[in-house]
């Protein structure tokens, strides 16, 4: 049965035509997915459903029918009862869609009086089940906090608890678990996925996530400059997508045990408000031919599958990817930054003295080193200190304890200047990593002047060289950052770190802002600038494939510590370490899942303000013992250079 | 040597620190113009119609402000040669200027453009004493009769206005030939590309207003010359010259008051927010102990201690003038030391702000010196929040002095001031019938003063924000 029939959708935004044609179905009891890069409509399409467009824009013509009523027709009064009532939406940022000044259980209470008439005691109890069922633990207590008492992951199925609160019949959710840890995000589609079952709702999946589209999705649109290119089922889609867009998705997403470059797309999306002509993916298209730059594609269908494009069906089954073989210096390189006890802990200041009442310990003994010209991956979910420790290599945080050996001399306080132009690091967000007032050269500039790189004559040729060497064009340096993408700030963040020559950089989250295919971009040239270099990183990240696409060795940090280290291959093909295992197991996987049971992680991660006695993760482990609650265990060593540290593993030993 | 004119020049304190402040703005915008990227949003600011039209505004403003401010002291025409003696009057070129509005003077109020005393008063006519409004001494002395008043006004507003109108075009053809010469094409083609508004510049904007601007100013001197266009005040001056005396005030108190205000607000507020710490405790109790005194305890504390001081060296100031100059240099600084501290604690949030972010940890991770990254990269992003500020308060300041003097620690009550004109209007609204044109004469400059000063803001700070990438 159809629920949702959305047909020749056309949306504007002032003059840019945000989505263009757009027309799918969703049945009850089934998600469909819409998938693609940011700036695409996606967003926009889900909005105009619920005619909860930005200032200025408006639904042009097309039809949206709910359950066989015309939607865009209904007056604003009765377009009230459908938002919620009929059709609900959950938002990406949590924080932000809950007020903040609002007990948790006054905010569903405010959806239950609106849509099901319910007050009182009535009110309570039903908000209680709601969050019971969108599983939230200690649901009655929960009621009465406040929403920045709750984690992410909590937050978020309060949302969702406030969007069932009406009974919908379908739900849309925008990118529903992108600001979440991978393990959280699990727990999150669990209940989604649980739910829509559960209760027969349509659910509109809106995500750039091939992986999470994989596992949650019956059907799929991938969705290009605001139109739809493809559209399928899953299985189908998955197993041979035919437009050239979707095909090149795939190819630049890193994949466990491929080493070679990534497939990357080129140049952008289309700005939305100028005139289109031909196929909208001609000018990034490797195949287009004269007609594609010409025509506009209409729909084929190739074995039930629908796609927008002139070649499809024409164009080879898959394009193999290059392996081009890295030369990777494995062995005989010499340690370059050796790291020892590495403590950082914040004081908590109480009281009208000051008086310090505890530390966070942020990061409680670290050890790592890395090698010259290789690569460290430091993985862990979001507030487990993997950030605190890059900085606090930098002396950007002023460590606790520990110490610090670069290239063979130990670094303090004193001689910092002479540490900062062999390490040097890449910021997670290439917005607020540039300086909106100073143009590129002047930023690419700061470093050498400030520590004296080089003759001042021949720095602005410097600055040339390096804008080649990230693969910015030569009038770059007089351009403010504003006038460059996510992609190419990135490549400016980095050219500024290069300026100073560095031998070690440290990378945190540099892709996590970034779309897919310009992740690729990034991707690949890192490891370009490592192999032409010999640089070495330490890549601080949570996102495990691209871990496995790039990262030699990898340490695995929770709450503060350590708690696996070993080779790449070893540590993401054979975790150990429960934590470990539940973190490979959590991250969607476009292919089959083969190997050991998904391990579902209940809860969150505890605040390091006061971690749990014994093993901090003995709250959270399925093999938690008497002994895990008591001791802090030691490390185990598995040999190749591979340890963990948990008595489960120990015990097997 | 200066025996040789027959006058002596006078620098007051405040002369001389506005053409500082004129001097330290001209070696800037020659700054600007030899550094390409700090000359493009200027030009961006240039290209805003409505900037273009407030700076004209401002600039006639400024131009009278200037000129008020070149004081001299006449040579008392009975003075022997050799020996030369100056009058204690301190006059100022732009006094010189507009020498009939200085010196016709009526007995007490007129209403504007009037032929008679607003007041009736006992008169001799045809040797009969009648109760009558007296005619005035010189606004419209030259009509014989009431019934030539409505067609005079209108016929010298109507000539003013064309003369204004010709002067207009004759600039316009000035303009015209002068850029068809430079860029080398004919003057029709250039005409077509001007009505075309295709020359990179609003010229359409900037020749309407100047022809506007020179039709008003015709107008106002046609009717200046045989009327008092806004009346005149309780002791018979032109109501006109004290609101154009009064712009010279308005301006010192807003710019100098400014000049004092932001290197406390910048320096305070952006070291607090930066340092944090020590540091920003100090600096936070400073202002929070300064924001717990009532600013008018101390302004009017300052201004008791100037009082003092002059009266204890009269010698240092001879002249009247002078002693109320250096008041109103006191209540500029006094206003500035009080004023900070709001700009001070926005620029101490922001600061807090600015240094988390990812491009201050960048230049920390090089080494760049605190001082650097102030002035590169704190300093420039709340620059706006300076801009911003800075014009916000110049109303605020003009309109604070009005405040202050109708307490009576503002300026000093010989100095002509919008603030001393709605003091004085106070009683007379309180009159029957009422007074109303000192009020509105007042109100009508500072309202232009202040509305062209924000307009040009606005120009500013859109040309100056990155984000909207310099977009009209």
């Amino acid at each position: 049965m159809t629920l949702l029939e959305v047909r020749d959708l056309v949306t504007d935004i002032g003059s840019a035509r945000v989505v263009d044609g757009v027309s799918f179905r969703v049945a009850a009891g089934e998600t469909y997915a819409l998938l693609g890069e940011s700036g695409c409509g996606k967003s926009m399409t889900a909005l105009s459903l619920m005619r909860l467009l930005p200032d200025g824009g408006r639904v042009s013509s097309g039809a949206v029918e709910l359950g066989g009523a015309d939607v865009l027709g209904l007056p604003e009064r009765e377009m009230r009862h459908v938002r919620g009532g009929q059709m609900a939406m959950i938002f990406q940022e949590p924080m932000l869609a809950l007020n903040p000044v609002i007990r948790v259980g006054e905010q569903i209470g405010e959806a239950l009086a609106l849509h099901q008439n319910l007050a009182g005691q009535p009110a309570r109890d039903a908000a209680r089940a709601l969050l019971d069922a969108v599983g939230v633990p200690d649901a009655a207590r929960r009621l009465d906090t406040y929403p920045f008492e709750l984690s992410g992951g909590l937050r978020q199925r309060v949302m969702i608890a406030m969007a069932l609160a009406g009974q919908p019949r379908l739900l849309i959710a925008d990118e529903p678990t992108t600001a979440l840890d991978v393990t959280i995000q699990a727990q999150v589609l669990d209940v989604l996925r649980r739910l829509k079952d559960e209760r027969q709702m349509g659910m509109l999946l809106i995500t750039h996530d091939l992986g999470v589209v994989a596992e949650n999705a019956d059907r799929v649109g991938v969705m290009y400059a605001g139109e739809l290119v493809e559209e399928g089922a899953r299985d189908i889609f998955f197993a041979a997508p035919q437009h050239p867009y979707s095909r090149m998705l795939f190819e630049a997403l890193p994949r466990p045990g491929d080493s070679g470059r990534l497939t990357t797309i080129p140049g952008q999306v289309p700005p939305l408000d100028g005139a289109m002509r031909g196929c909208r993916f001609a000018p990034r298209c490797p195949s287009a031919v004269a007609r594609c730059r010409d025509e506009a594609p209409g729909w084929q269908t190739i074995n039930g599958q629908q796609v927008r494009c002139h070649l499809a069906g024409t164009l080879p089954a898959s394009n193999a990817r290059a392996f081009a073989a890295h030369a990777h210096p494995t062995h005989a390189a010499q340690v370059l930054l050796q790291v020892d006890g590495l403590k950082v802990h914040f004081p908590i200041r109480r009281g009208f003295l000051q008086r310090t009442v505890g530390h966070v310990r942020a990061v409680d003994d670290v050890s790592l080193d890395i090698r010259a010209g290789r690569t460290l991956a430091l993985v862990g979910e979001s507030g487990c200190g993997k950030t605190t420790v890059g900085k606090a290599l930098l002396r950007l945080i002023e460590p606790t304890a520990g110490s610090i050996v670069l290239g063979g001399e130990t670094i303090t306080a004193k001689n910092a200047p002479a540490m900062r132009r062999q390490a040097q690091m890449v910021f997670q967000d290439p917005f607020s990593s540039l300086n909106p007032r100073m143009r590129v050269a002047d930023i690419l500039l700061e470093g050498m002047d400030a520590l004296g790189v080089g003759a001042a004559s021949q720095r602005r040729e410097a600055v040339m060289q390096l804008l080649n060497r990230v693969g910015l064009p030569d009038d770059a340096g007089g351009r403010y950052p504003h006038a460059f993408s996510g992609g190419q700030r990135q490549r400016i963040a980095i050219a500024r770190a290069l300026a100073v020559s560095p031998r070690l950089v440290i990378c945190d989250e540099p892709t996590s802002a970034l779309d897919v295919s310009v992740q690729a971009q990034i991707l690949n040239l890192l490891k370009d600038l490592q192999d032409s270099l010999g640089l070495a990183y330490l890549f601080i990240t949570h996102n495990l494939s691209v871990v496995d696409y790039l990262a030699h060795d990898v340490a695995v940090m929770y709450l503060g510590r350590i708690v696996e280290y070993g080779a790449a291959a070893d540590v993401l093909r054979a975790p150990r370490h429960p934590y470990t295992l539940a973190l490979v197991s959590a991250v969607p996987r476009i292919e089959a899942q083969s190997g050991p049971g998904i391990i579902r992680l209940a809860g969150d991660q505890p605040s390091p303000l006061n971690p749990p006695d014994g093993c901090h993760f003995n709250p959270r482990c399925p093999y938690a013992s008497e002994i895990c609650r008591q001791t802090y265990p030691d490390r185990t060593d598995l040999g190749n250079g591979h340890w963990v540290r948990c008595h489960w593993v120990a015990a097997q030993a | 040597m200066s025996a040789a004119f027959n006058f002596m020049p006078v620098i007051l304190w405040t002369d001389a620190l506005i053409f500082a402040l004129l001097a330290a703005v001209l070696v800037l915008v020659w700054l600007i113009r030899r550094q390409e990227h700090l000359r493009a949003p200027w030009r961006g600011v240039a290209q805003r119609p409505m900037a273009m039209g407030a700076a004209l505004v401002l600039s006639v403003f400024v131009v009278i402000g200037l000129l008020d401010s070149l004081h001299y002291r006449a040579k008392l025409p009975d003075s022997p040669a050799d020996a030369p003696q100056y009058s204690v009057e301190v006059l100022s070129v732009f006094d010189a200027l507009v020498e009939g509005l200085r010196t016709r003077q009526e007995k007490t109020y007129s209403a504007p453009l009037a032929m008679q005393l607003y007041a009736k008063e006992f008169v001799q006519r045809e040797g009969v004493t009648v109760r009558d409004y007296p005619r005035l001494q010189h606004g419209g002395a030259h009509l014989a009769h009431a019934d030539e008043r409505l067609p005079d006004i209108a016929g010298r507003a109507l000539a003013g206005a064309a003369q204004g109108a010709l002067a207009g075009l004759l600039v316009f053809a000035g303009l015209a030939v002068w850029q068809a010469r430079r860029s080398q094409v004919s003057v029709g083609t250039w005409l077509a590309a001007w009505r075309g508004g295709r020359l990179g510049w609003p010229a359409r904007t900037v020749v309407l207003m100047v022809t506007a601007m020179l039709m008003l100013g015709g107008a106002l001197m046609q009717l200046a010359a045989g009327y008092h266009v806004f009346g005149t005040d309780k002791v018979g001056q032109d109501v006109l010259y004290i609101s154009l005396k009064s712009i010279r005030t308005g301006l010192v108190i807003g710019t100098l008051t400014t000049l004092v205000t932001l290197p406390l607000a910048i320096g305070f507020g952006i070291a607090a927010g930066y340092f944090r710490g020590w540091v920003d405790d100090v600096i936070q109790y400073i202002y929070t102990v300064l924001n717990s005194i009532p600013g008018v305890l101390l302004i009017a504390a300052m201004i008791l201690i100037v009082q003092v001081y002059i009266e204890s060296n009269a010698a240092l100031f001879d002249t009247a003038a002078a002693r109320a100059d250096i008041r109103l240099l006191a209540l500029c600084l006094i206003m500035g030391v009080t004023s900070w501290t709001g700009l001070a604690r926005l620029l101490r949030g922001e600061s807090l702000k600015l240094r988390t972010l990812d491009y201050v940890e960048a230049a920390r991770a090089f080494g760049v010196s605190h001082a650097r990254i102030i002035s590169r990269h704190i300093f420039p992003n709340v620059f706006h929040l300076v801009l911003i500020a800075m014009v916000l308060d110049f109303s605020g300041l003009v309109l604070a002095e009005a405040v202050l003097s109708y307490v009576g620690v503002g300026v000093d009550p010989s100095m002509y001031s919008w603030g001393n004109m709605i003091n004085g209007a106070r009683l007379e609204l309180a009159r029957e019938p009422v007074v109303w044109w000192q009020l509105v004469a007042a109100f009508a400059f500072m309202f232009t003063l202040v509305l062209a000063a924000n307009l040009f803001a606005d120009g500013v700070r859109d040309a100056f924000d990155p984000r909207l990438g310099g977009r009209l």
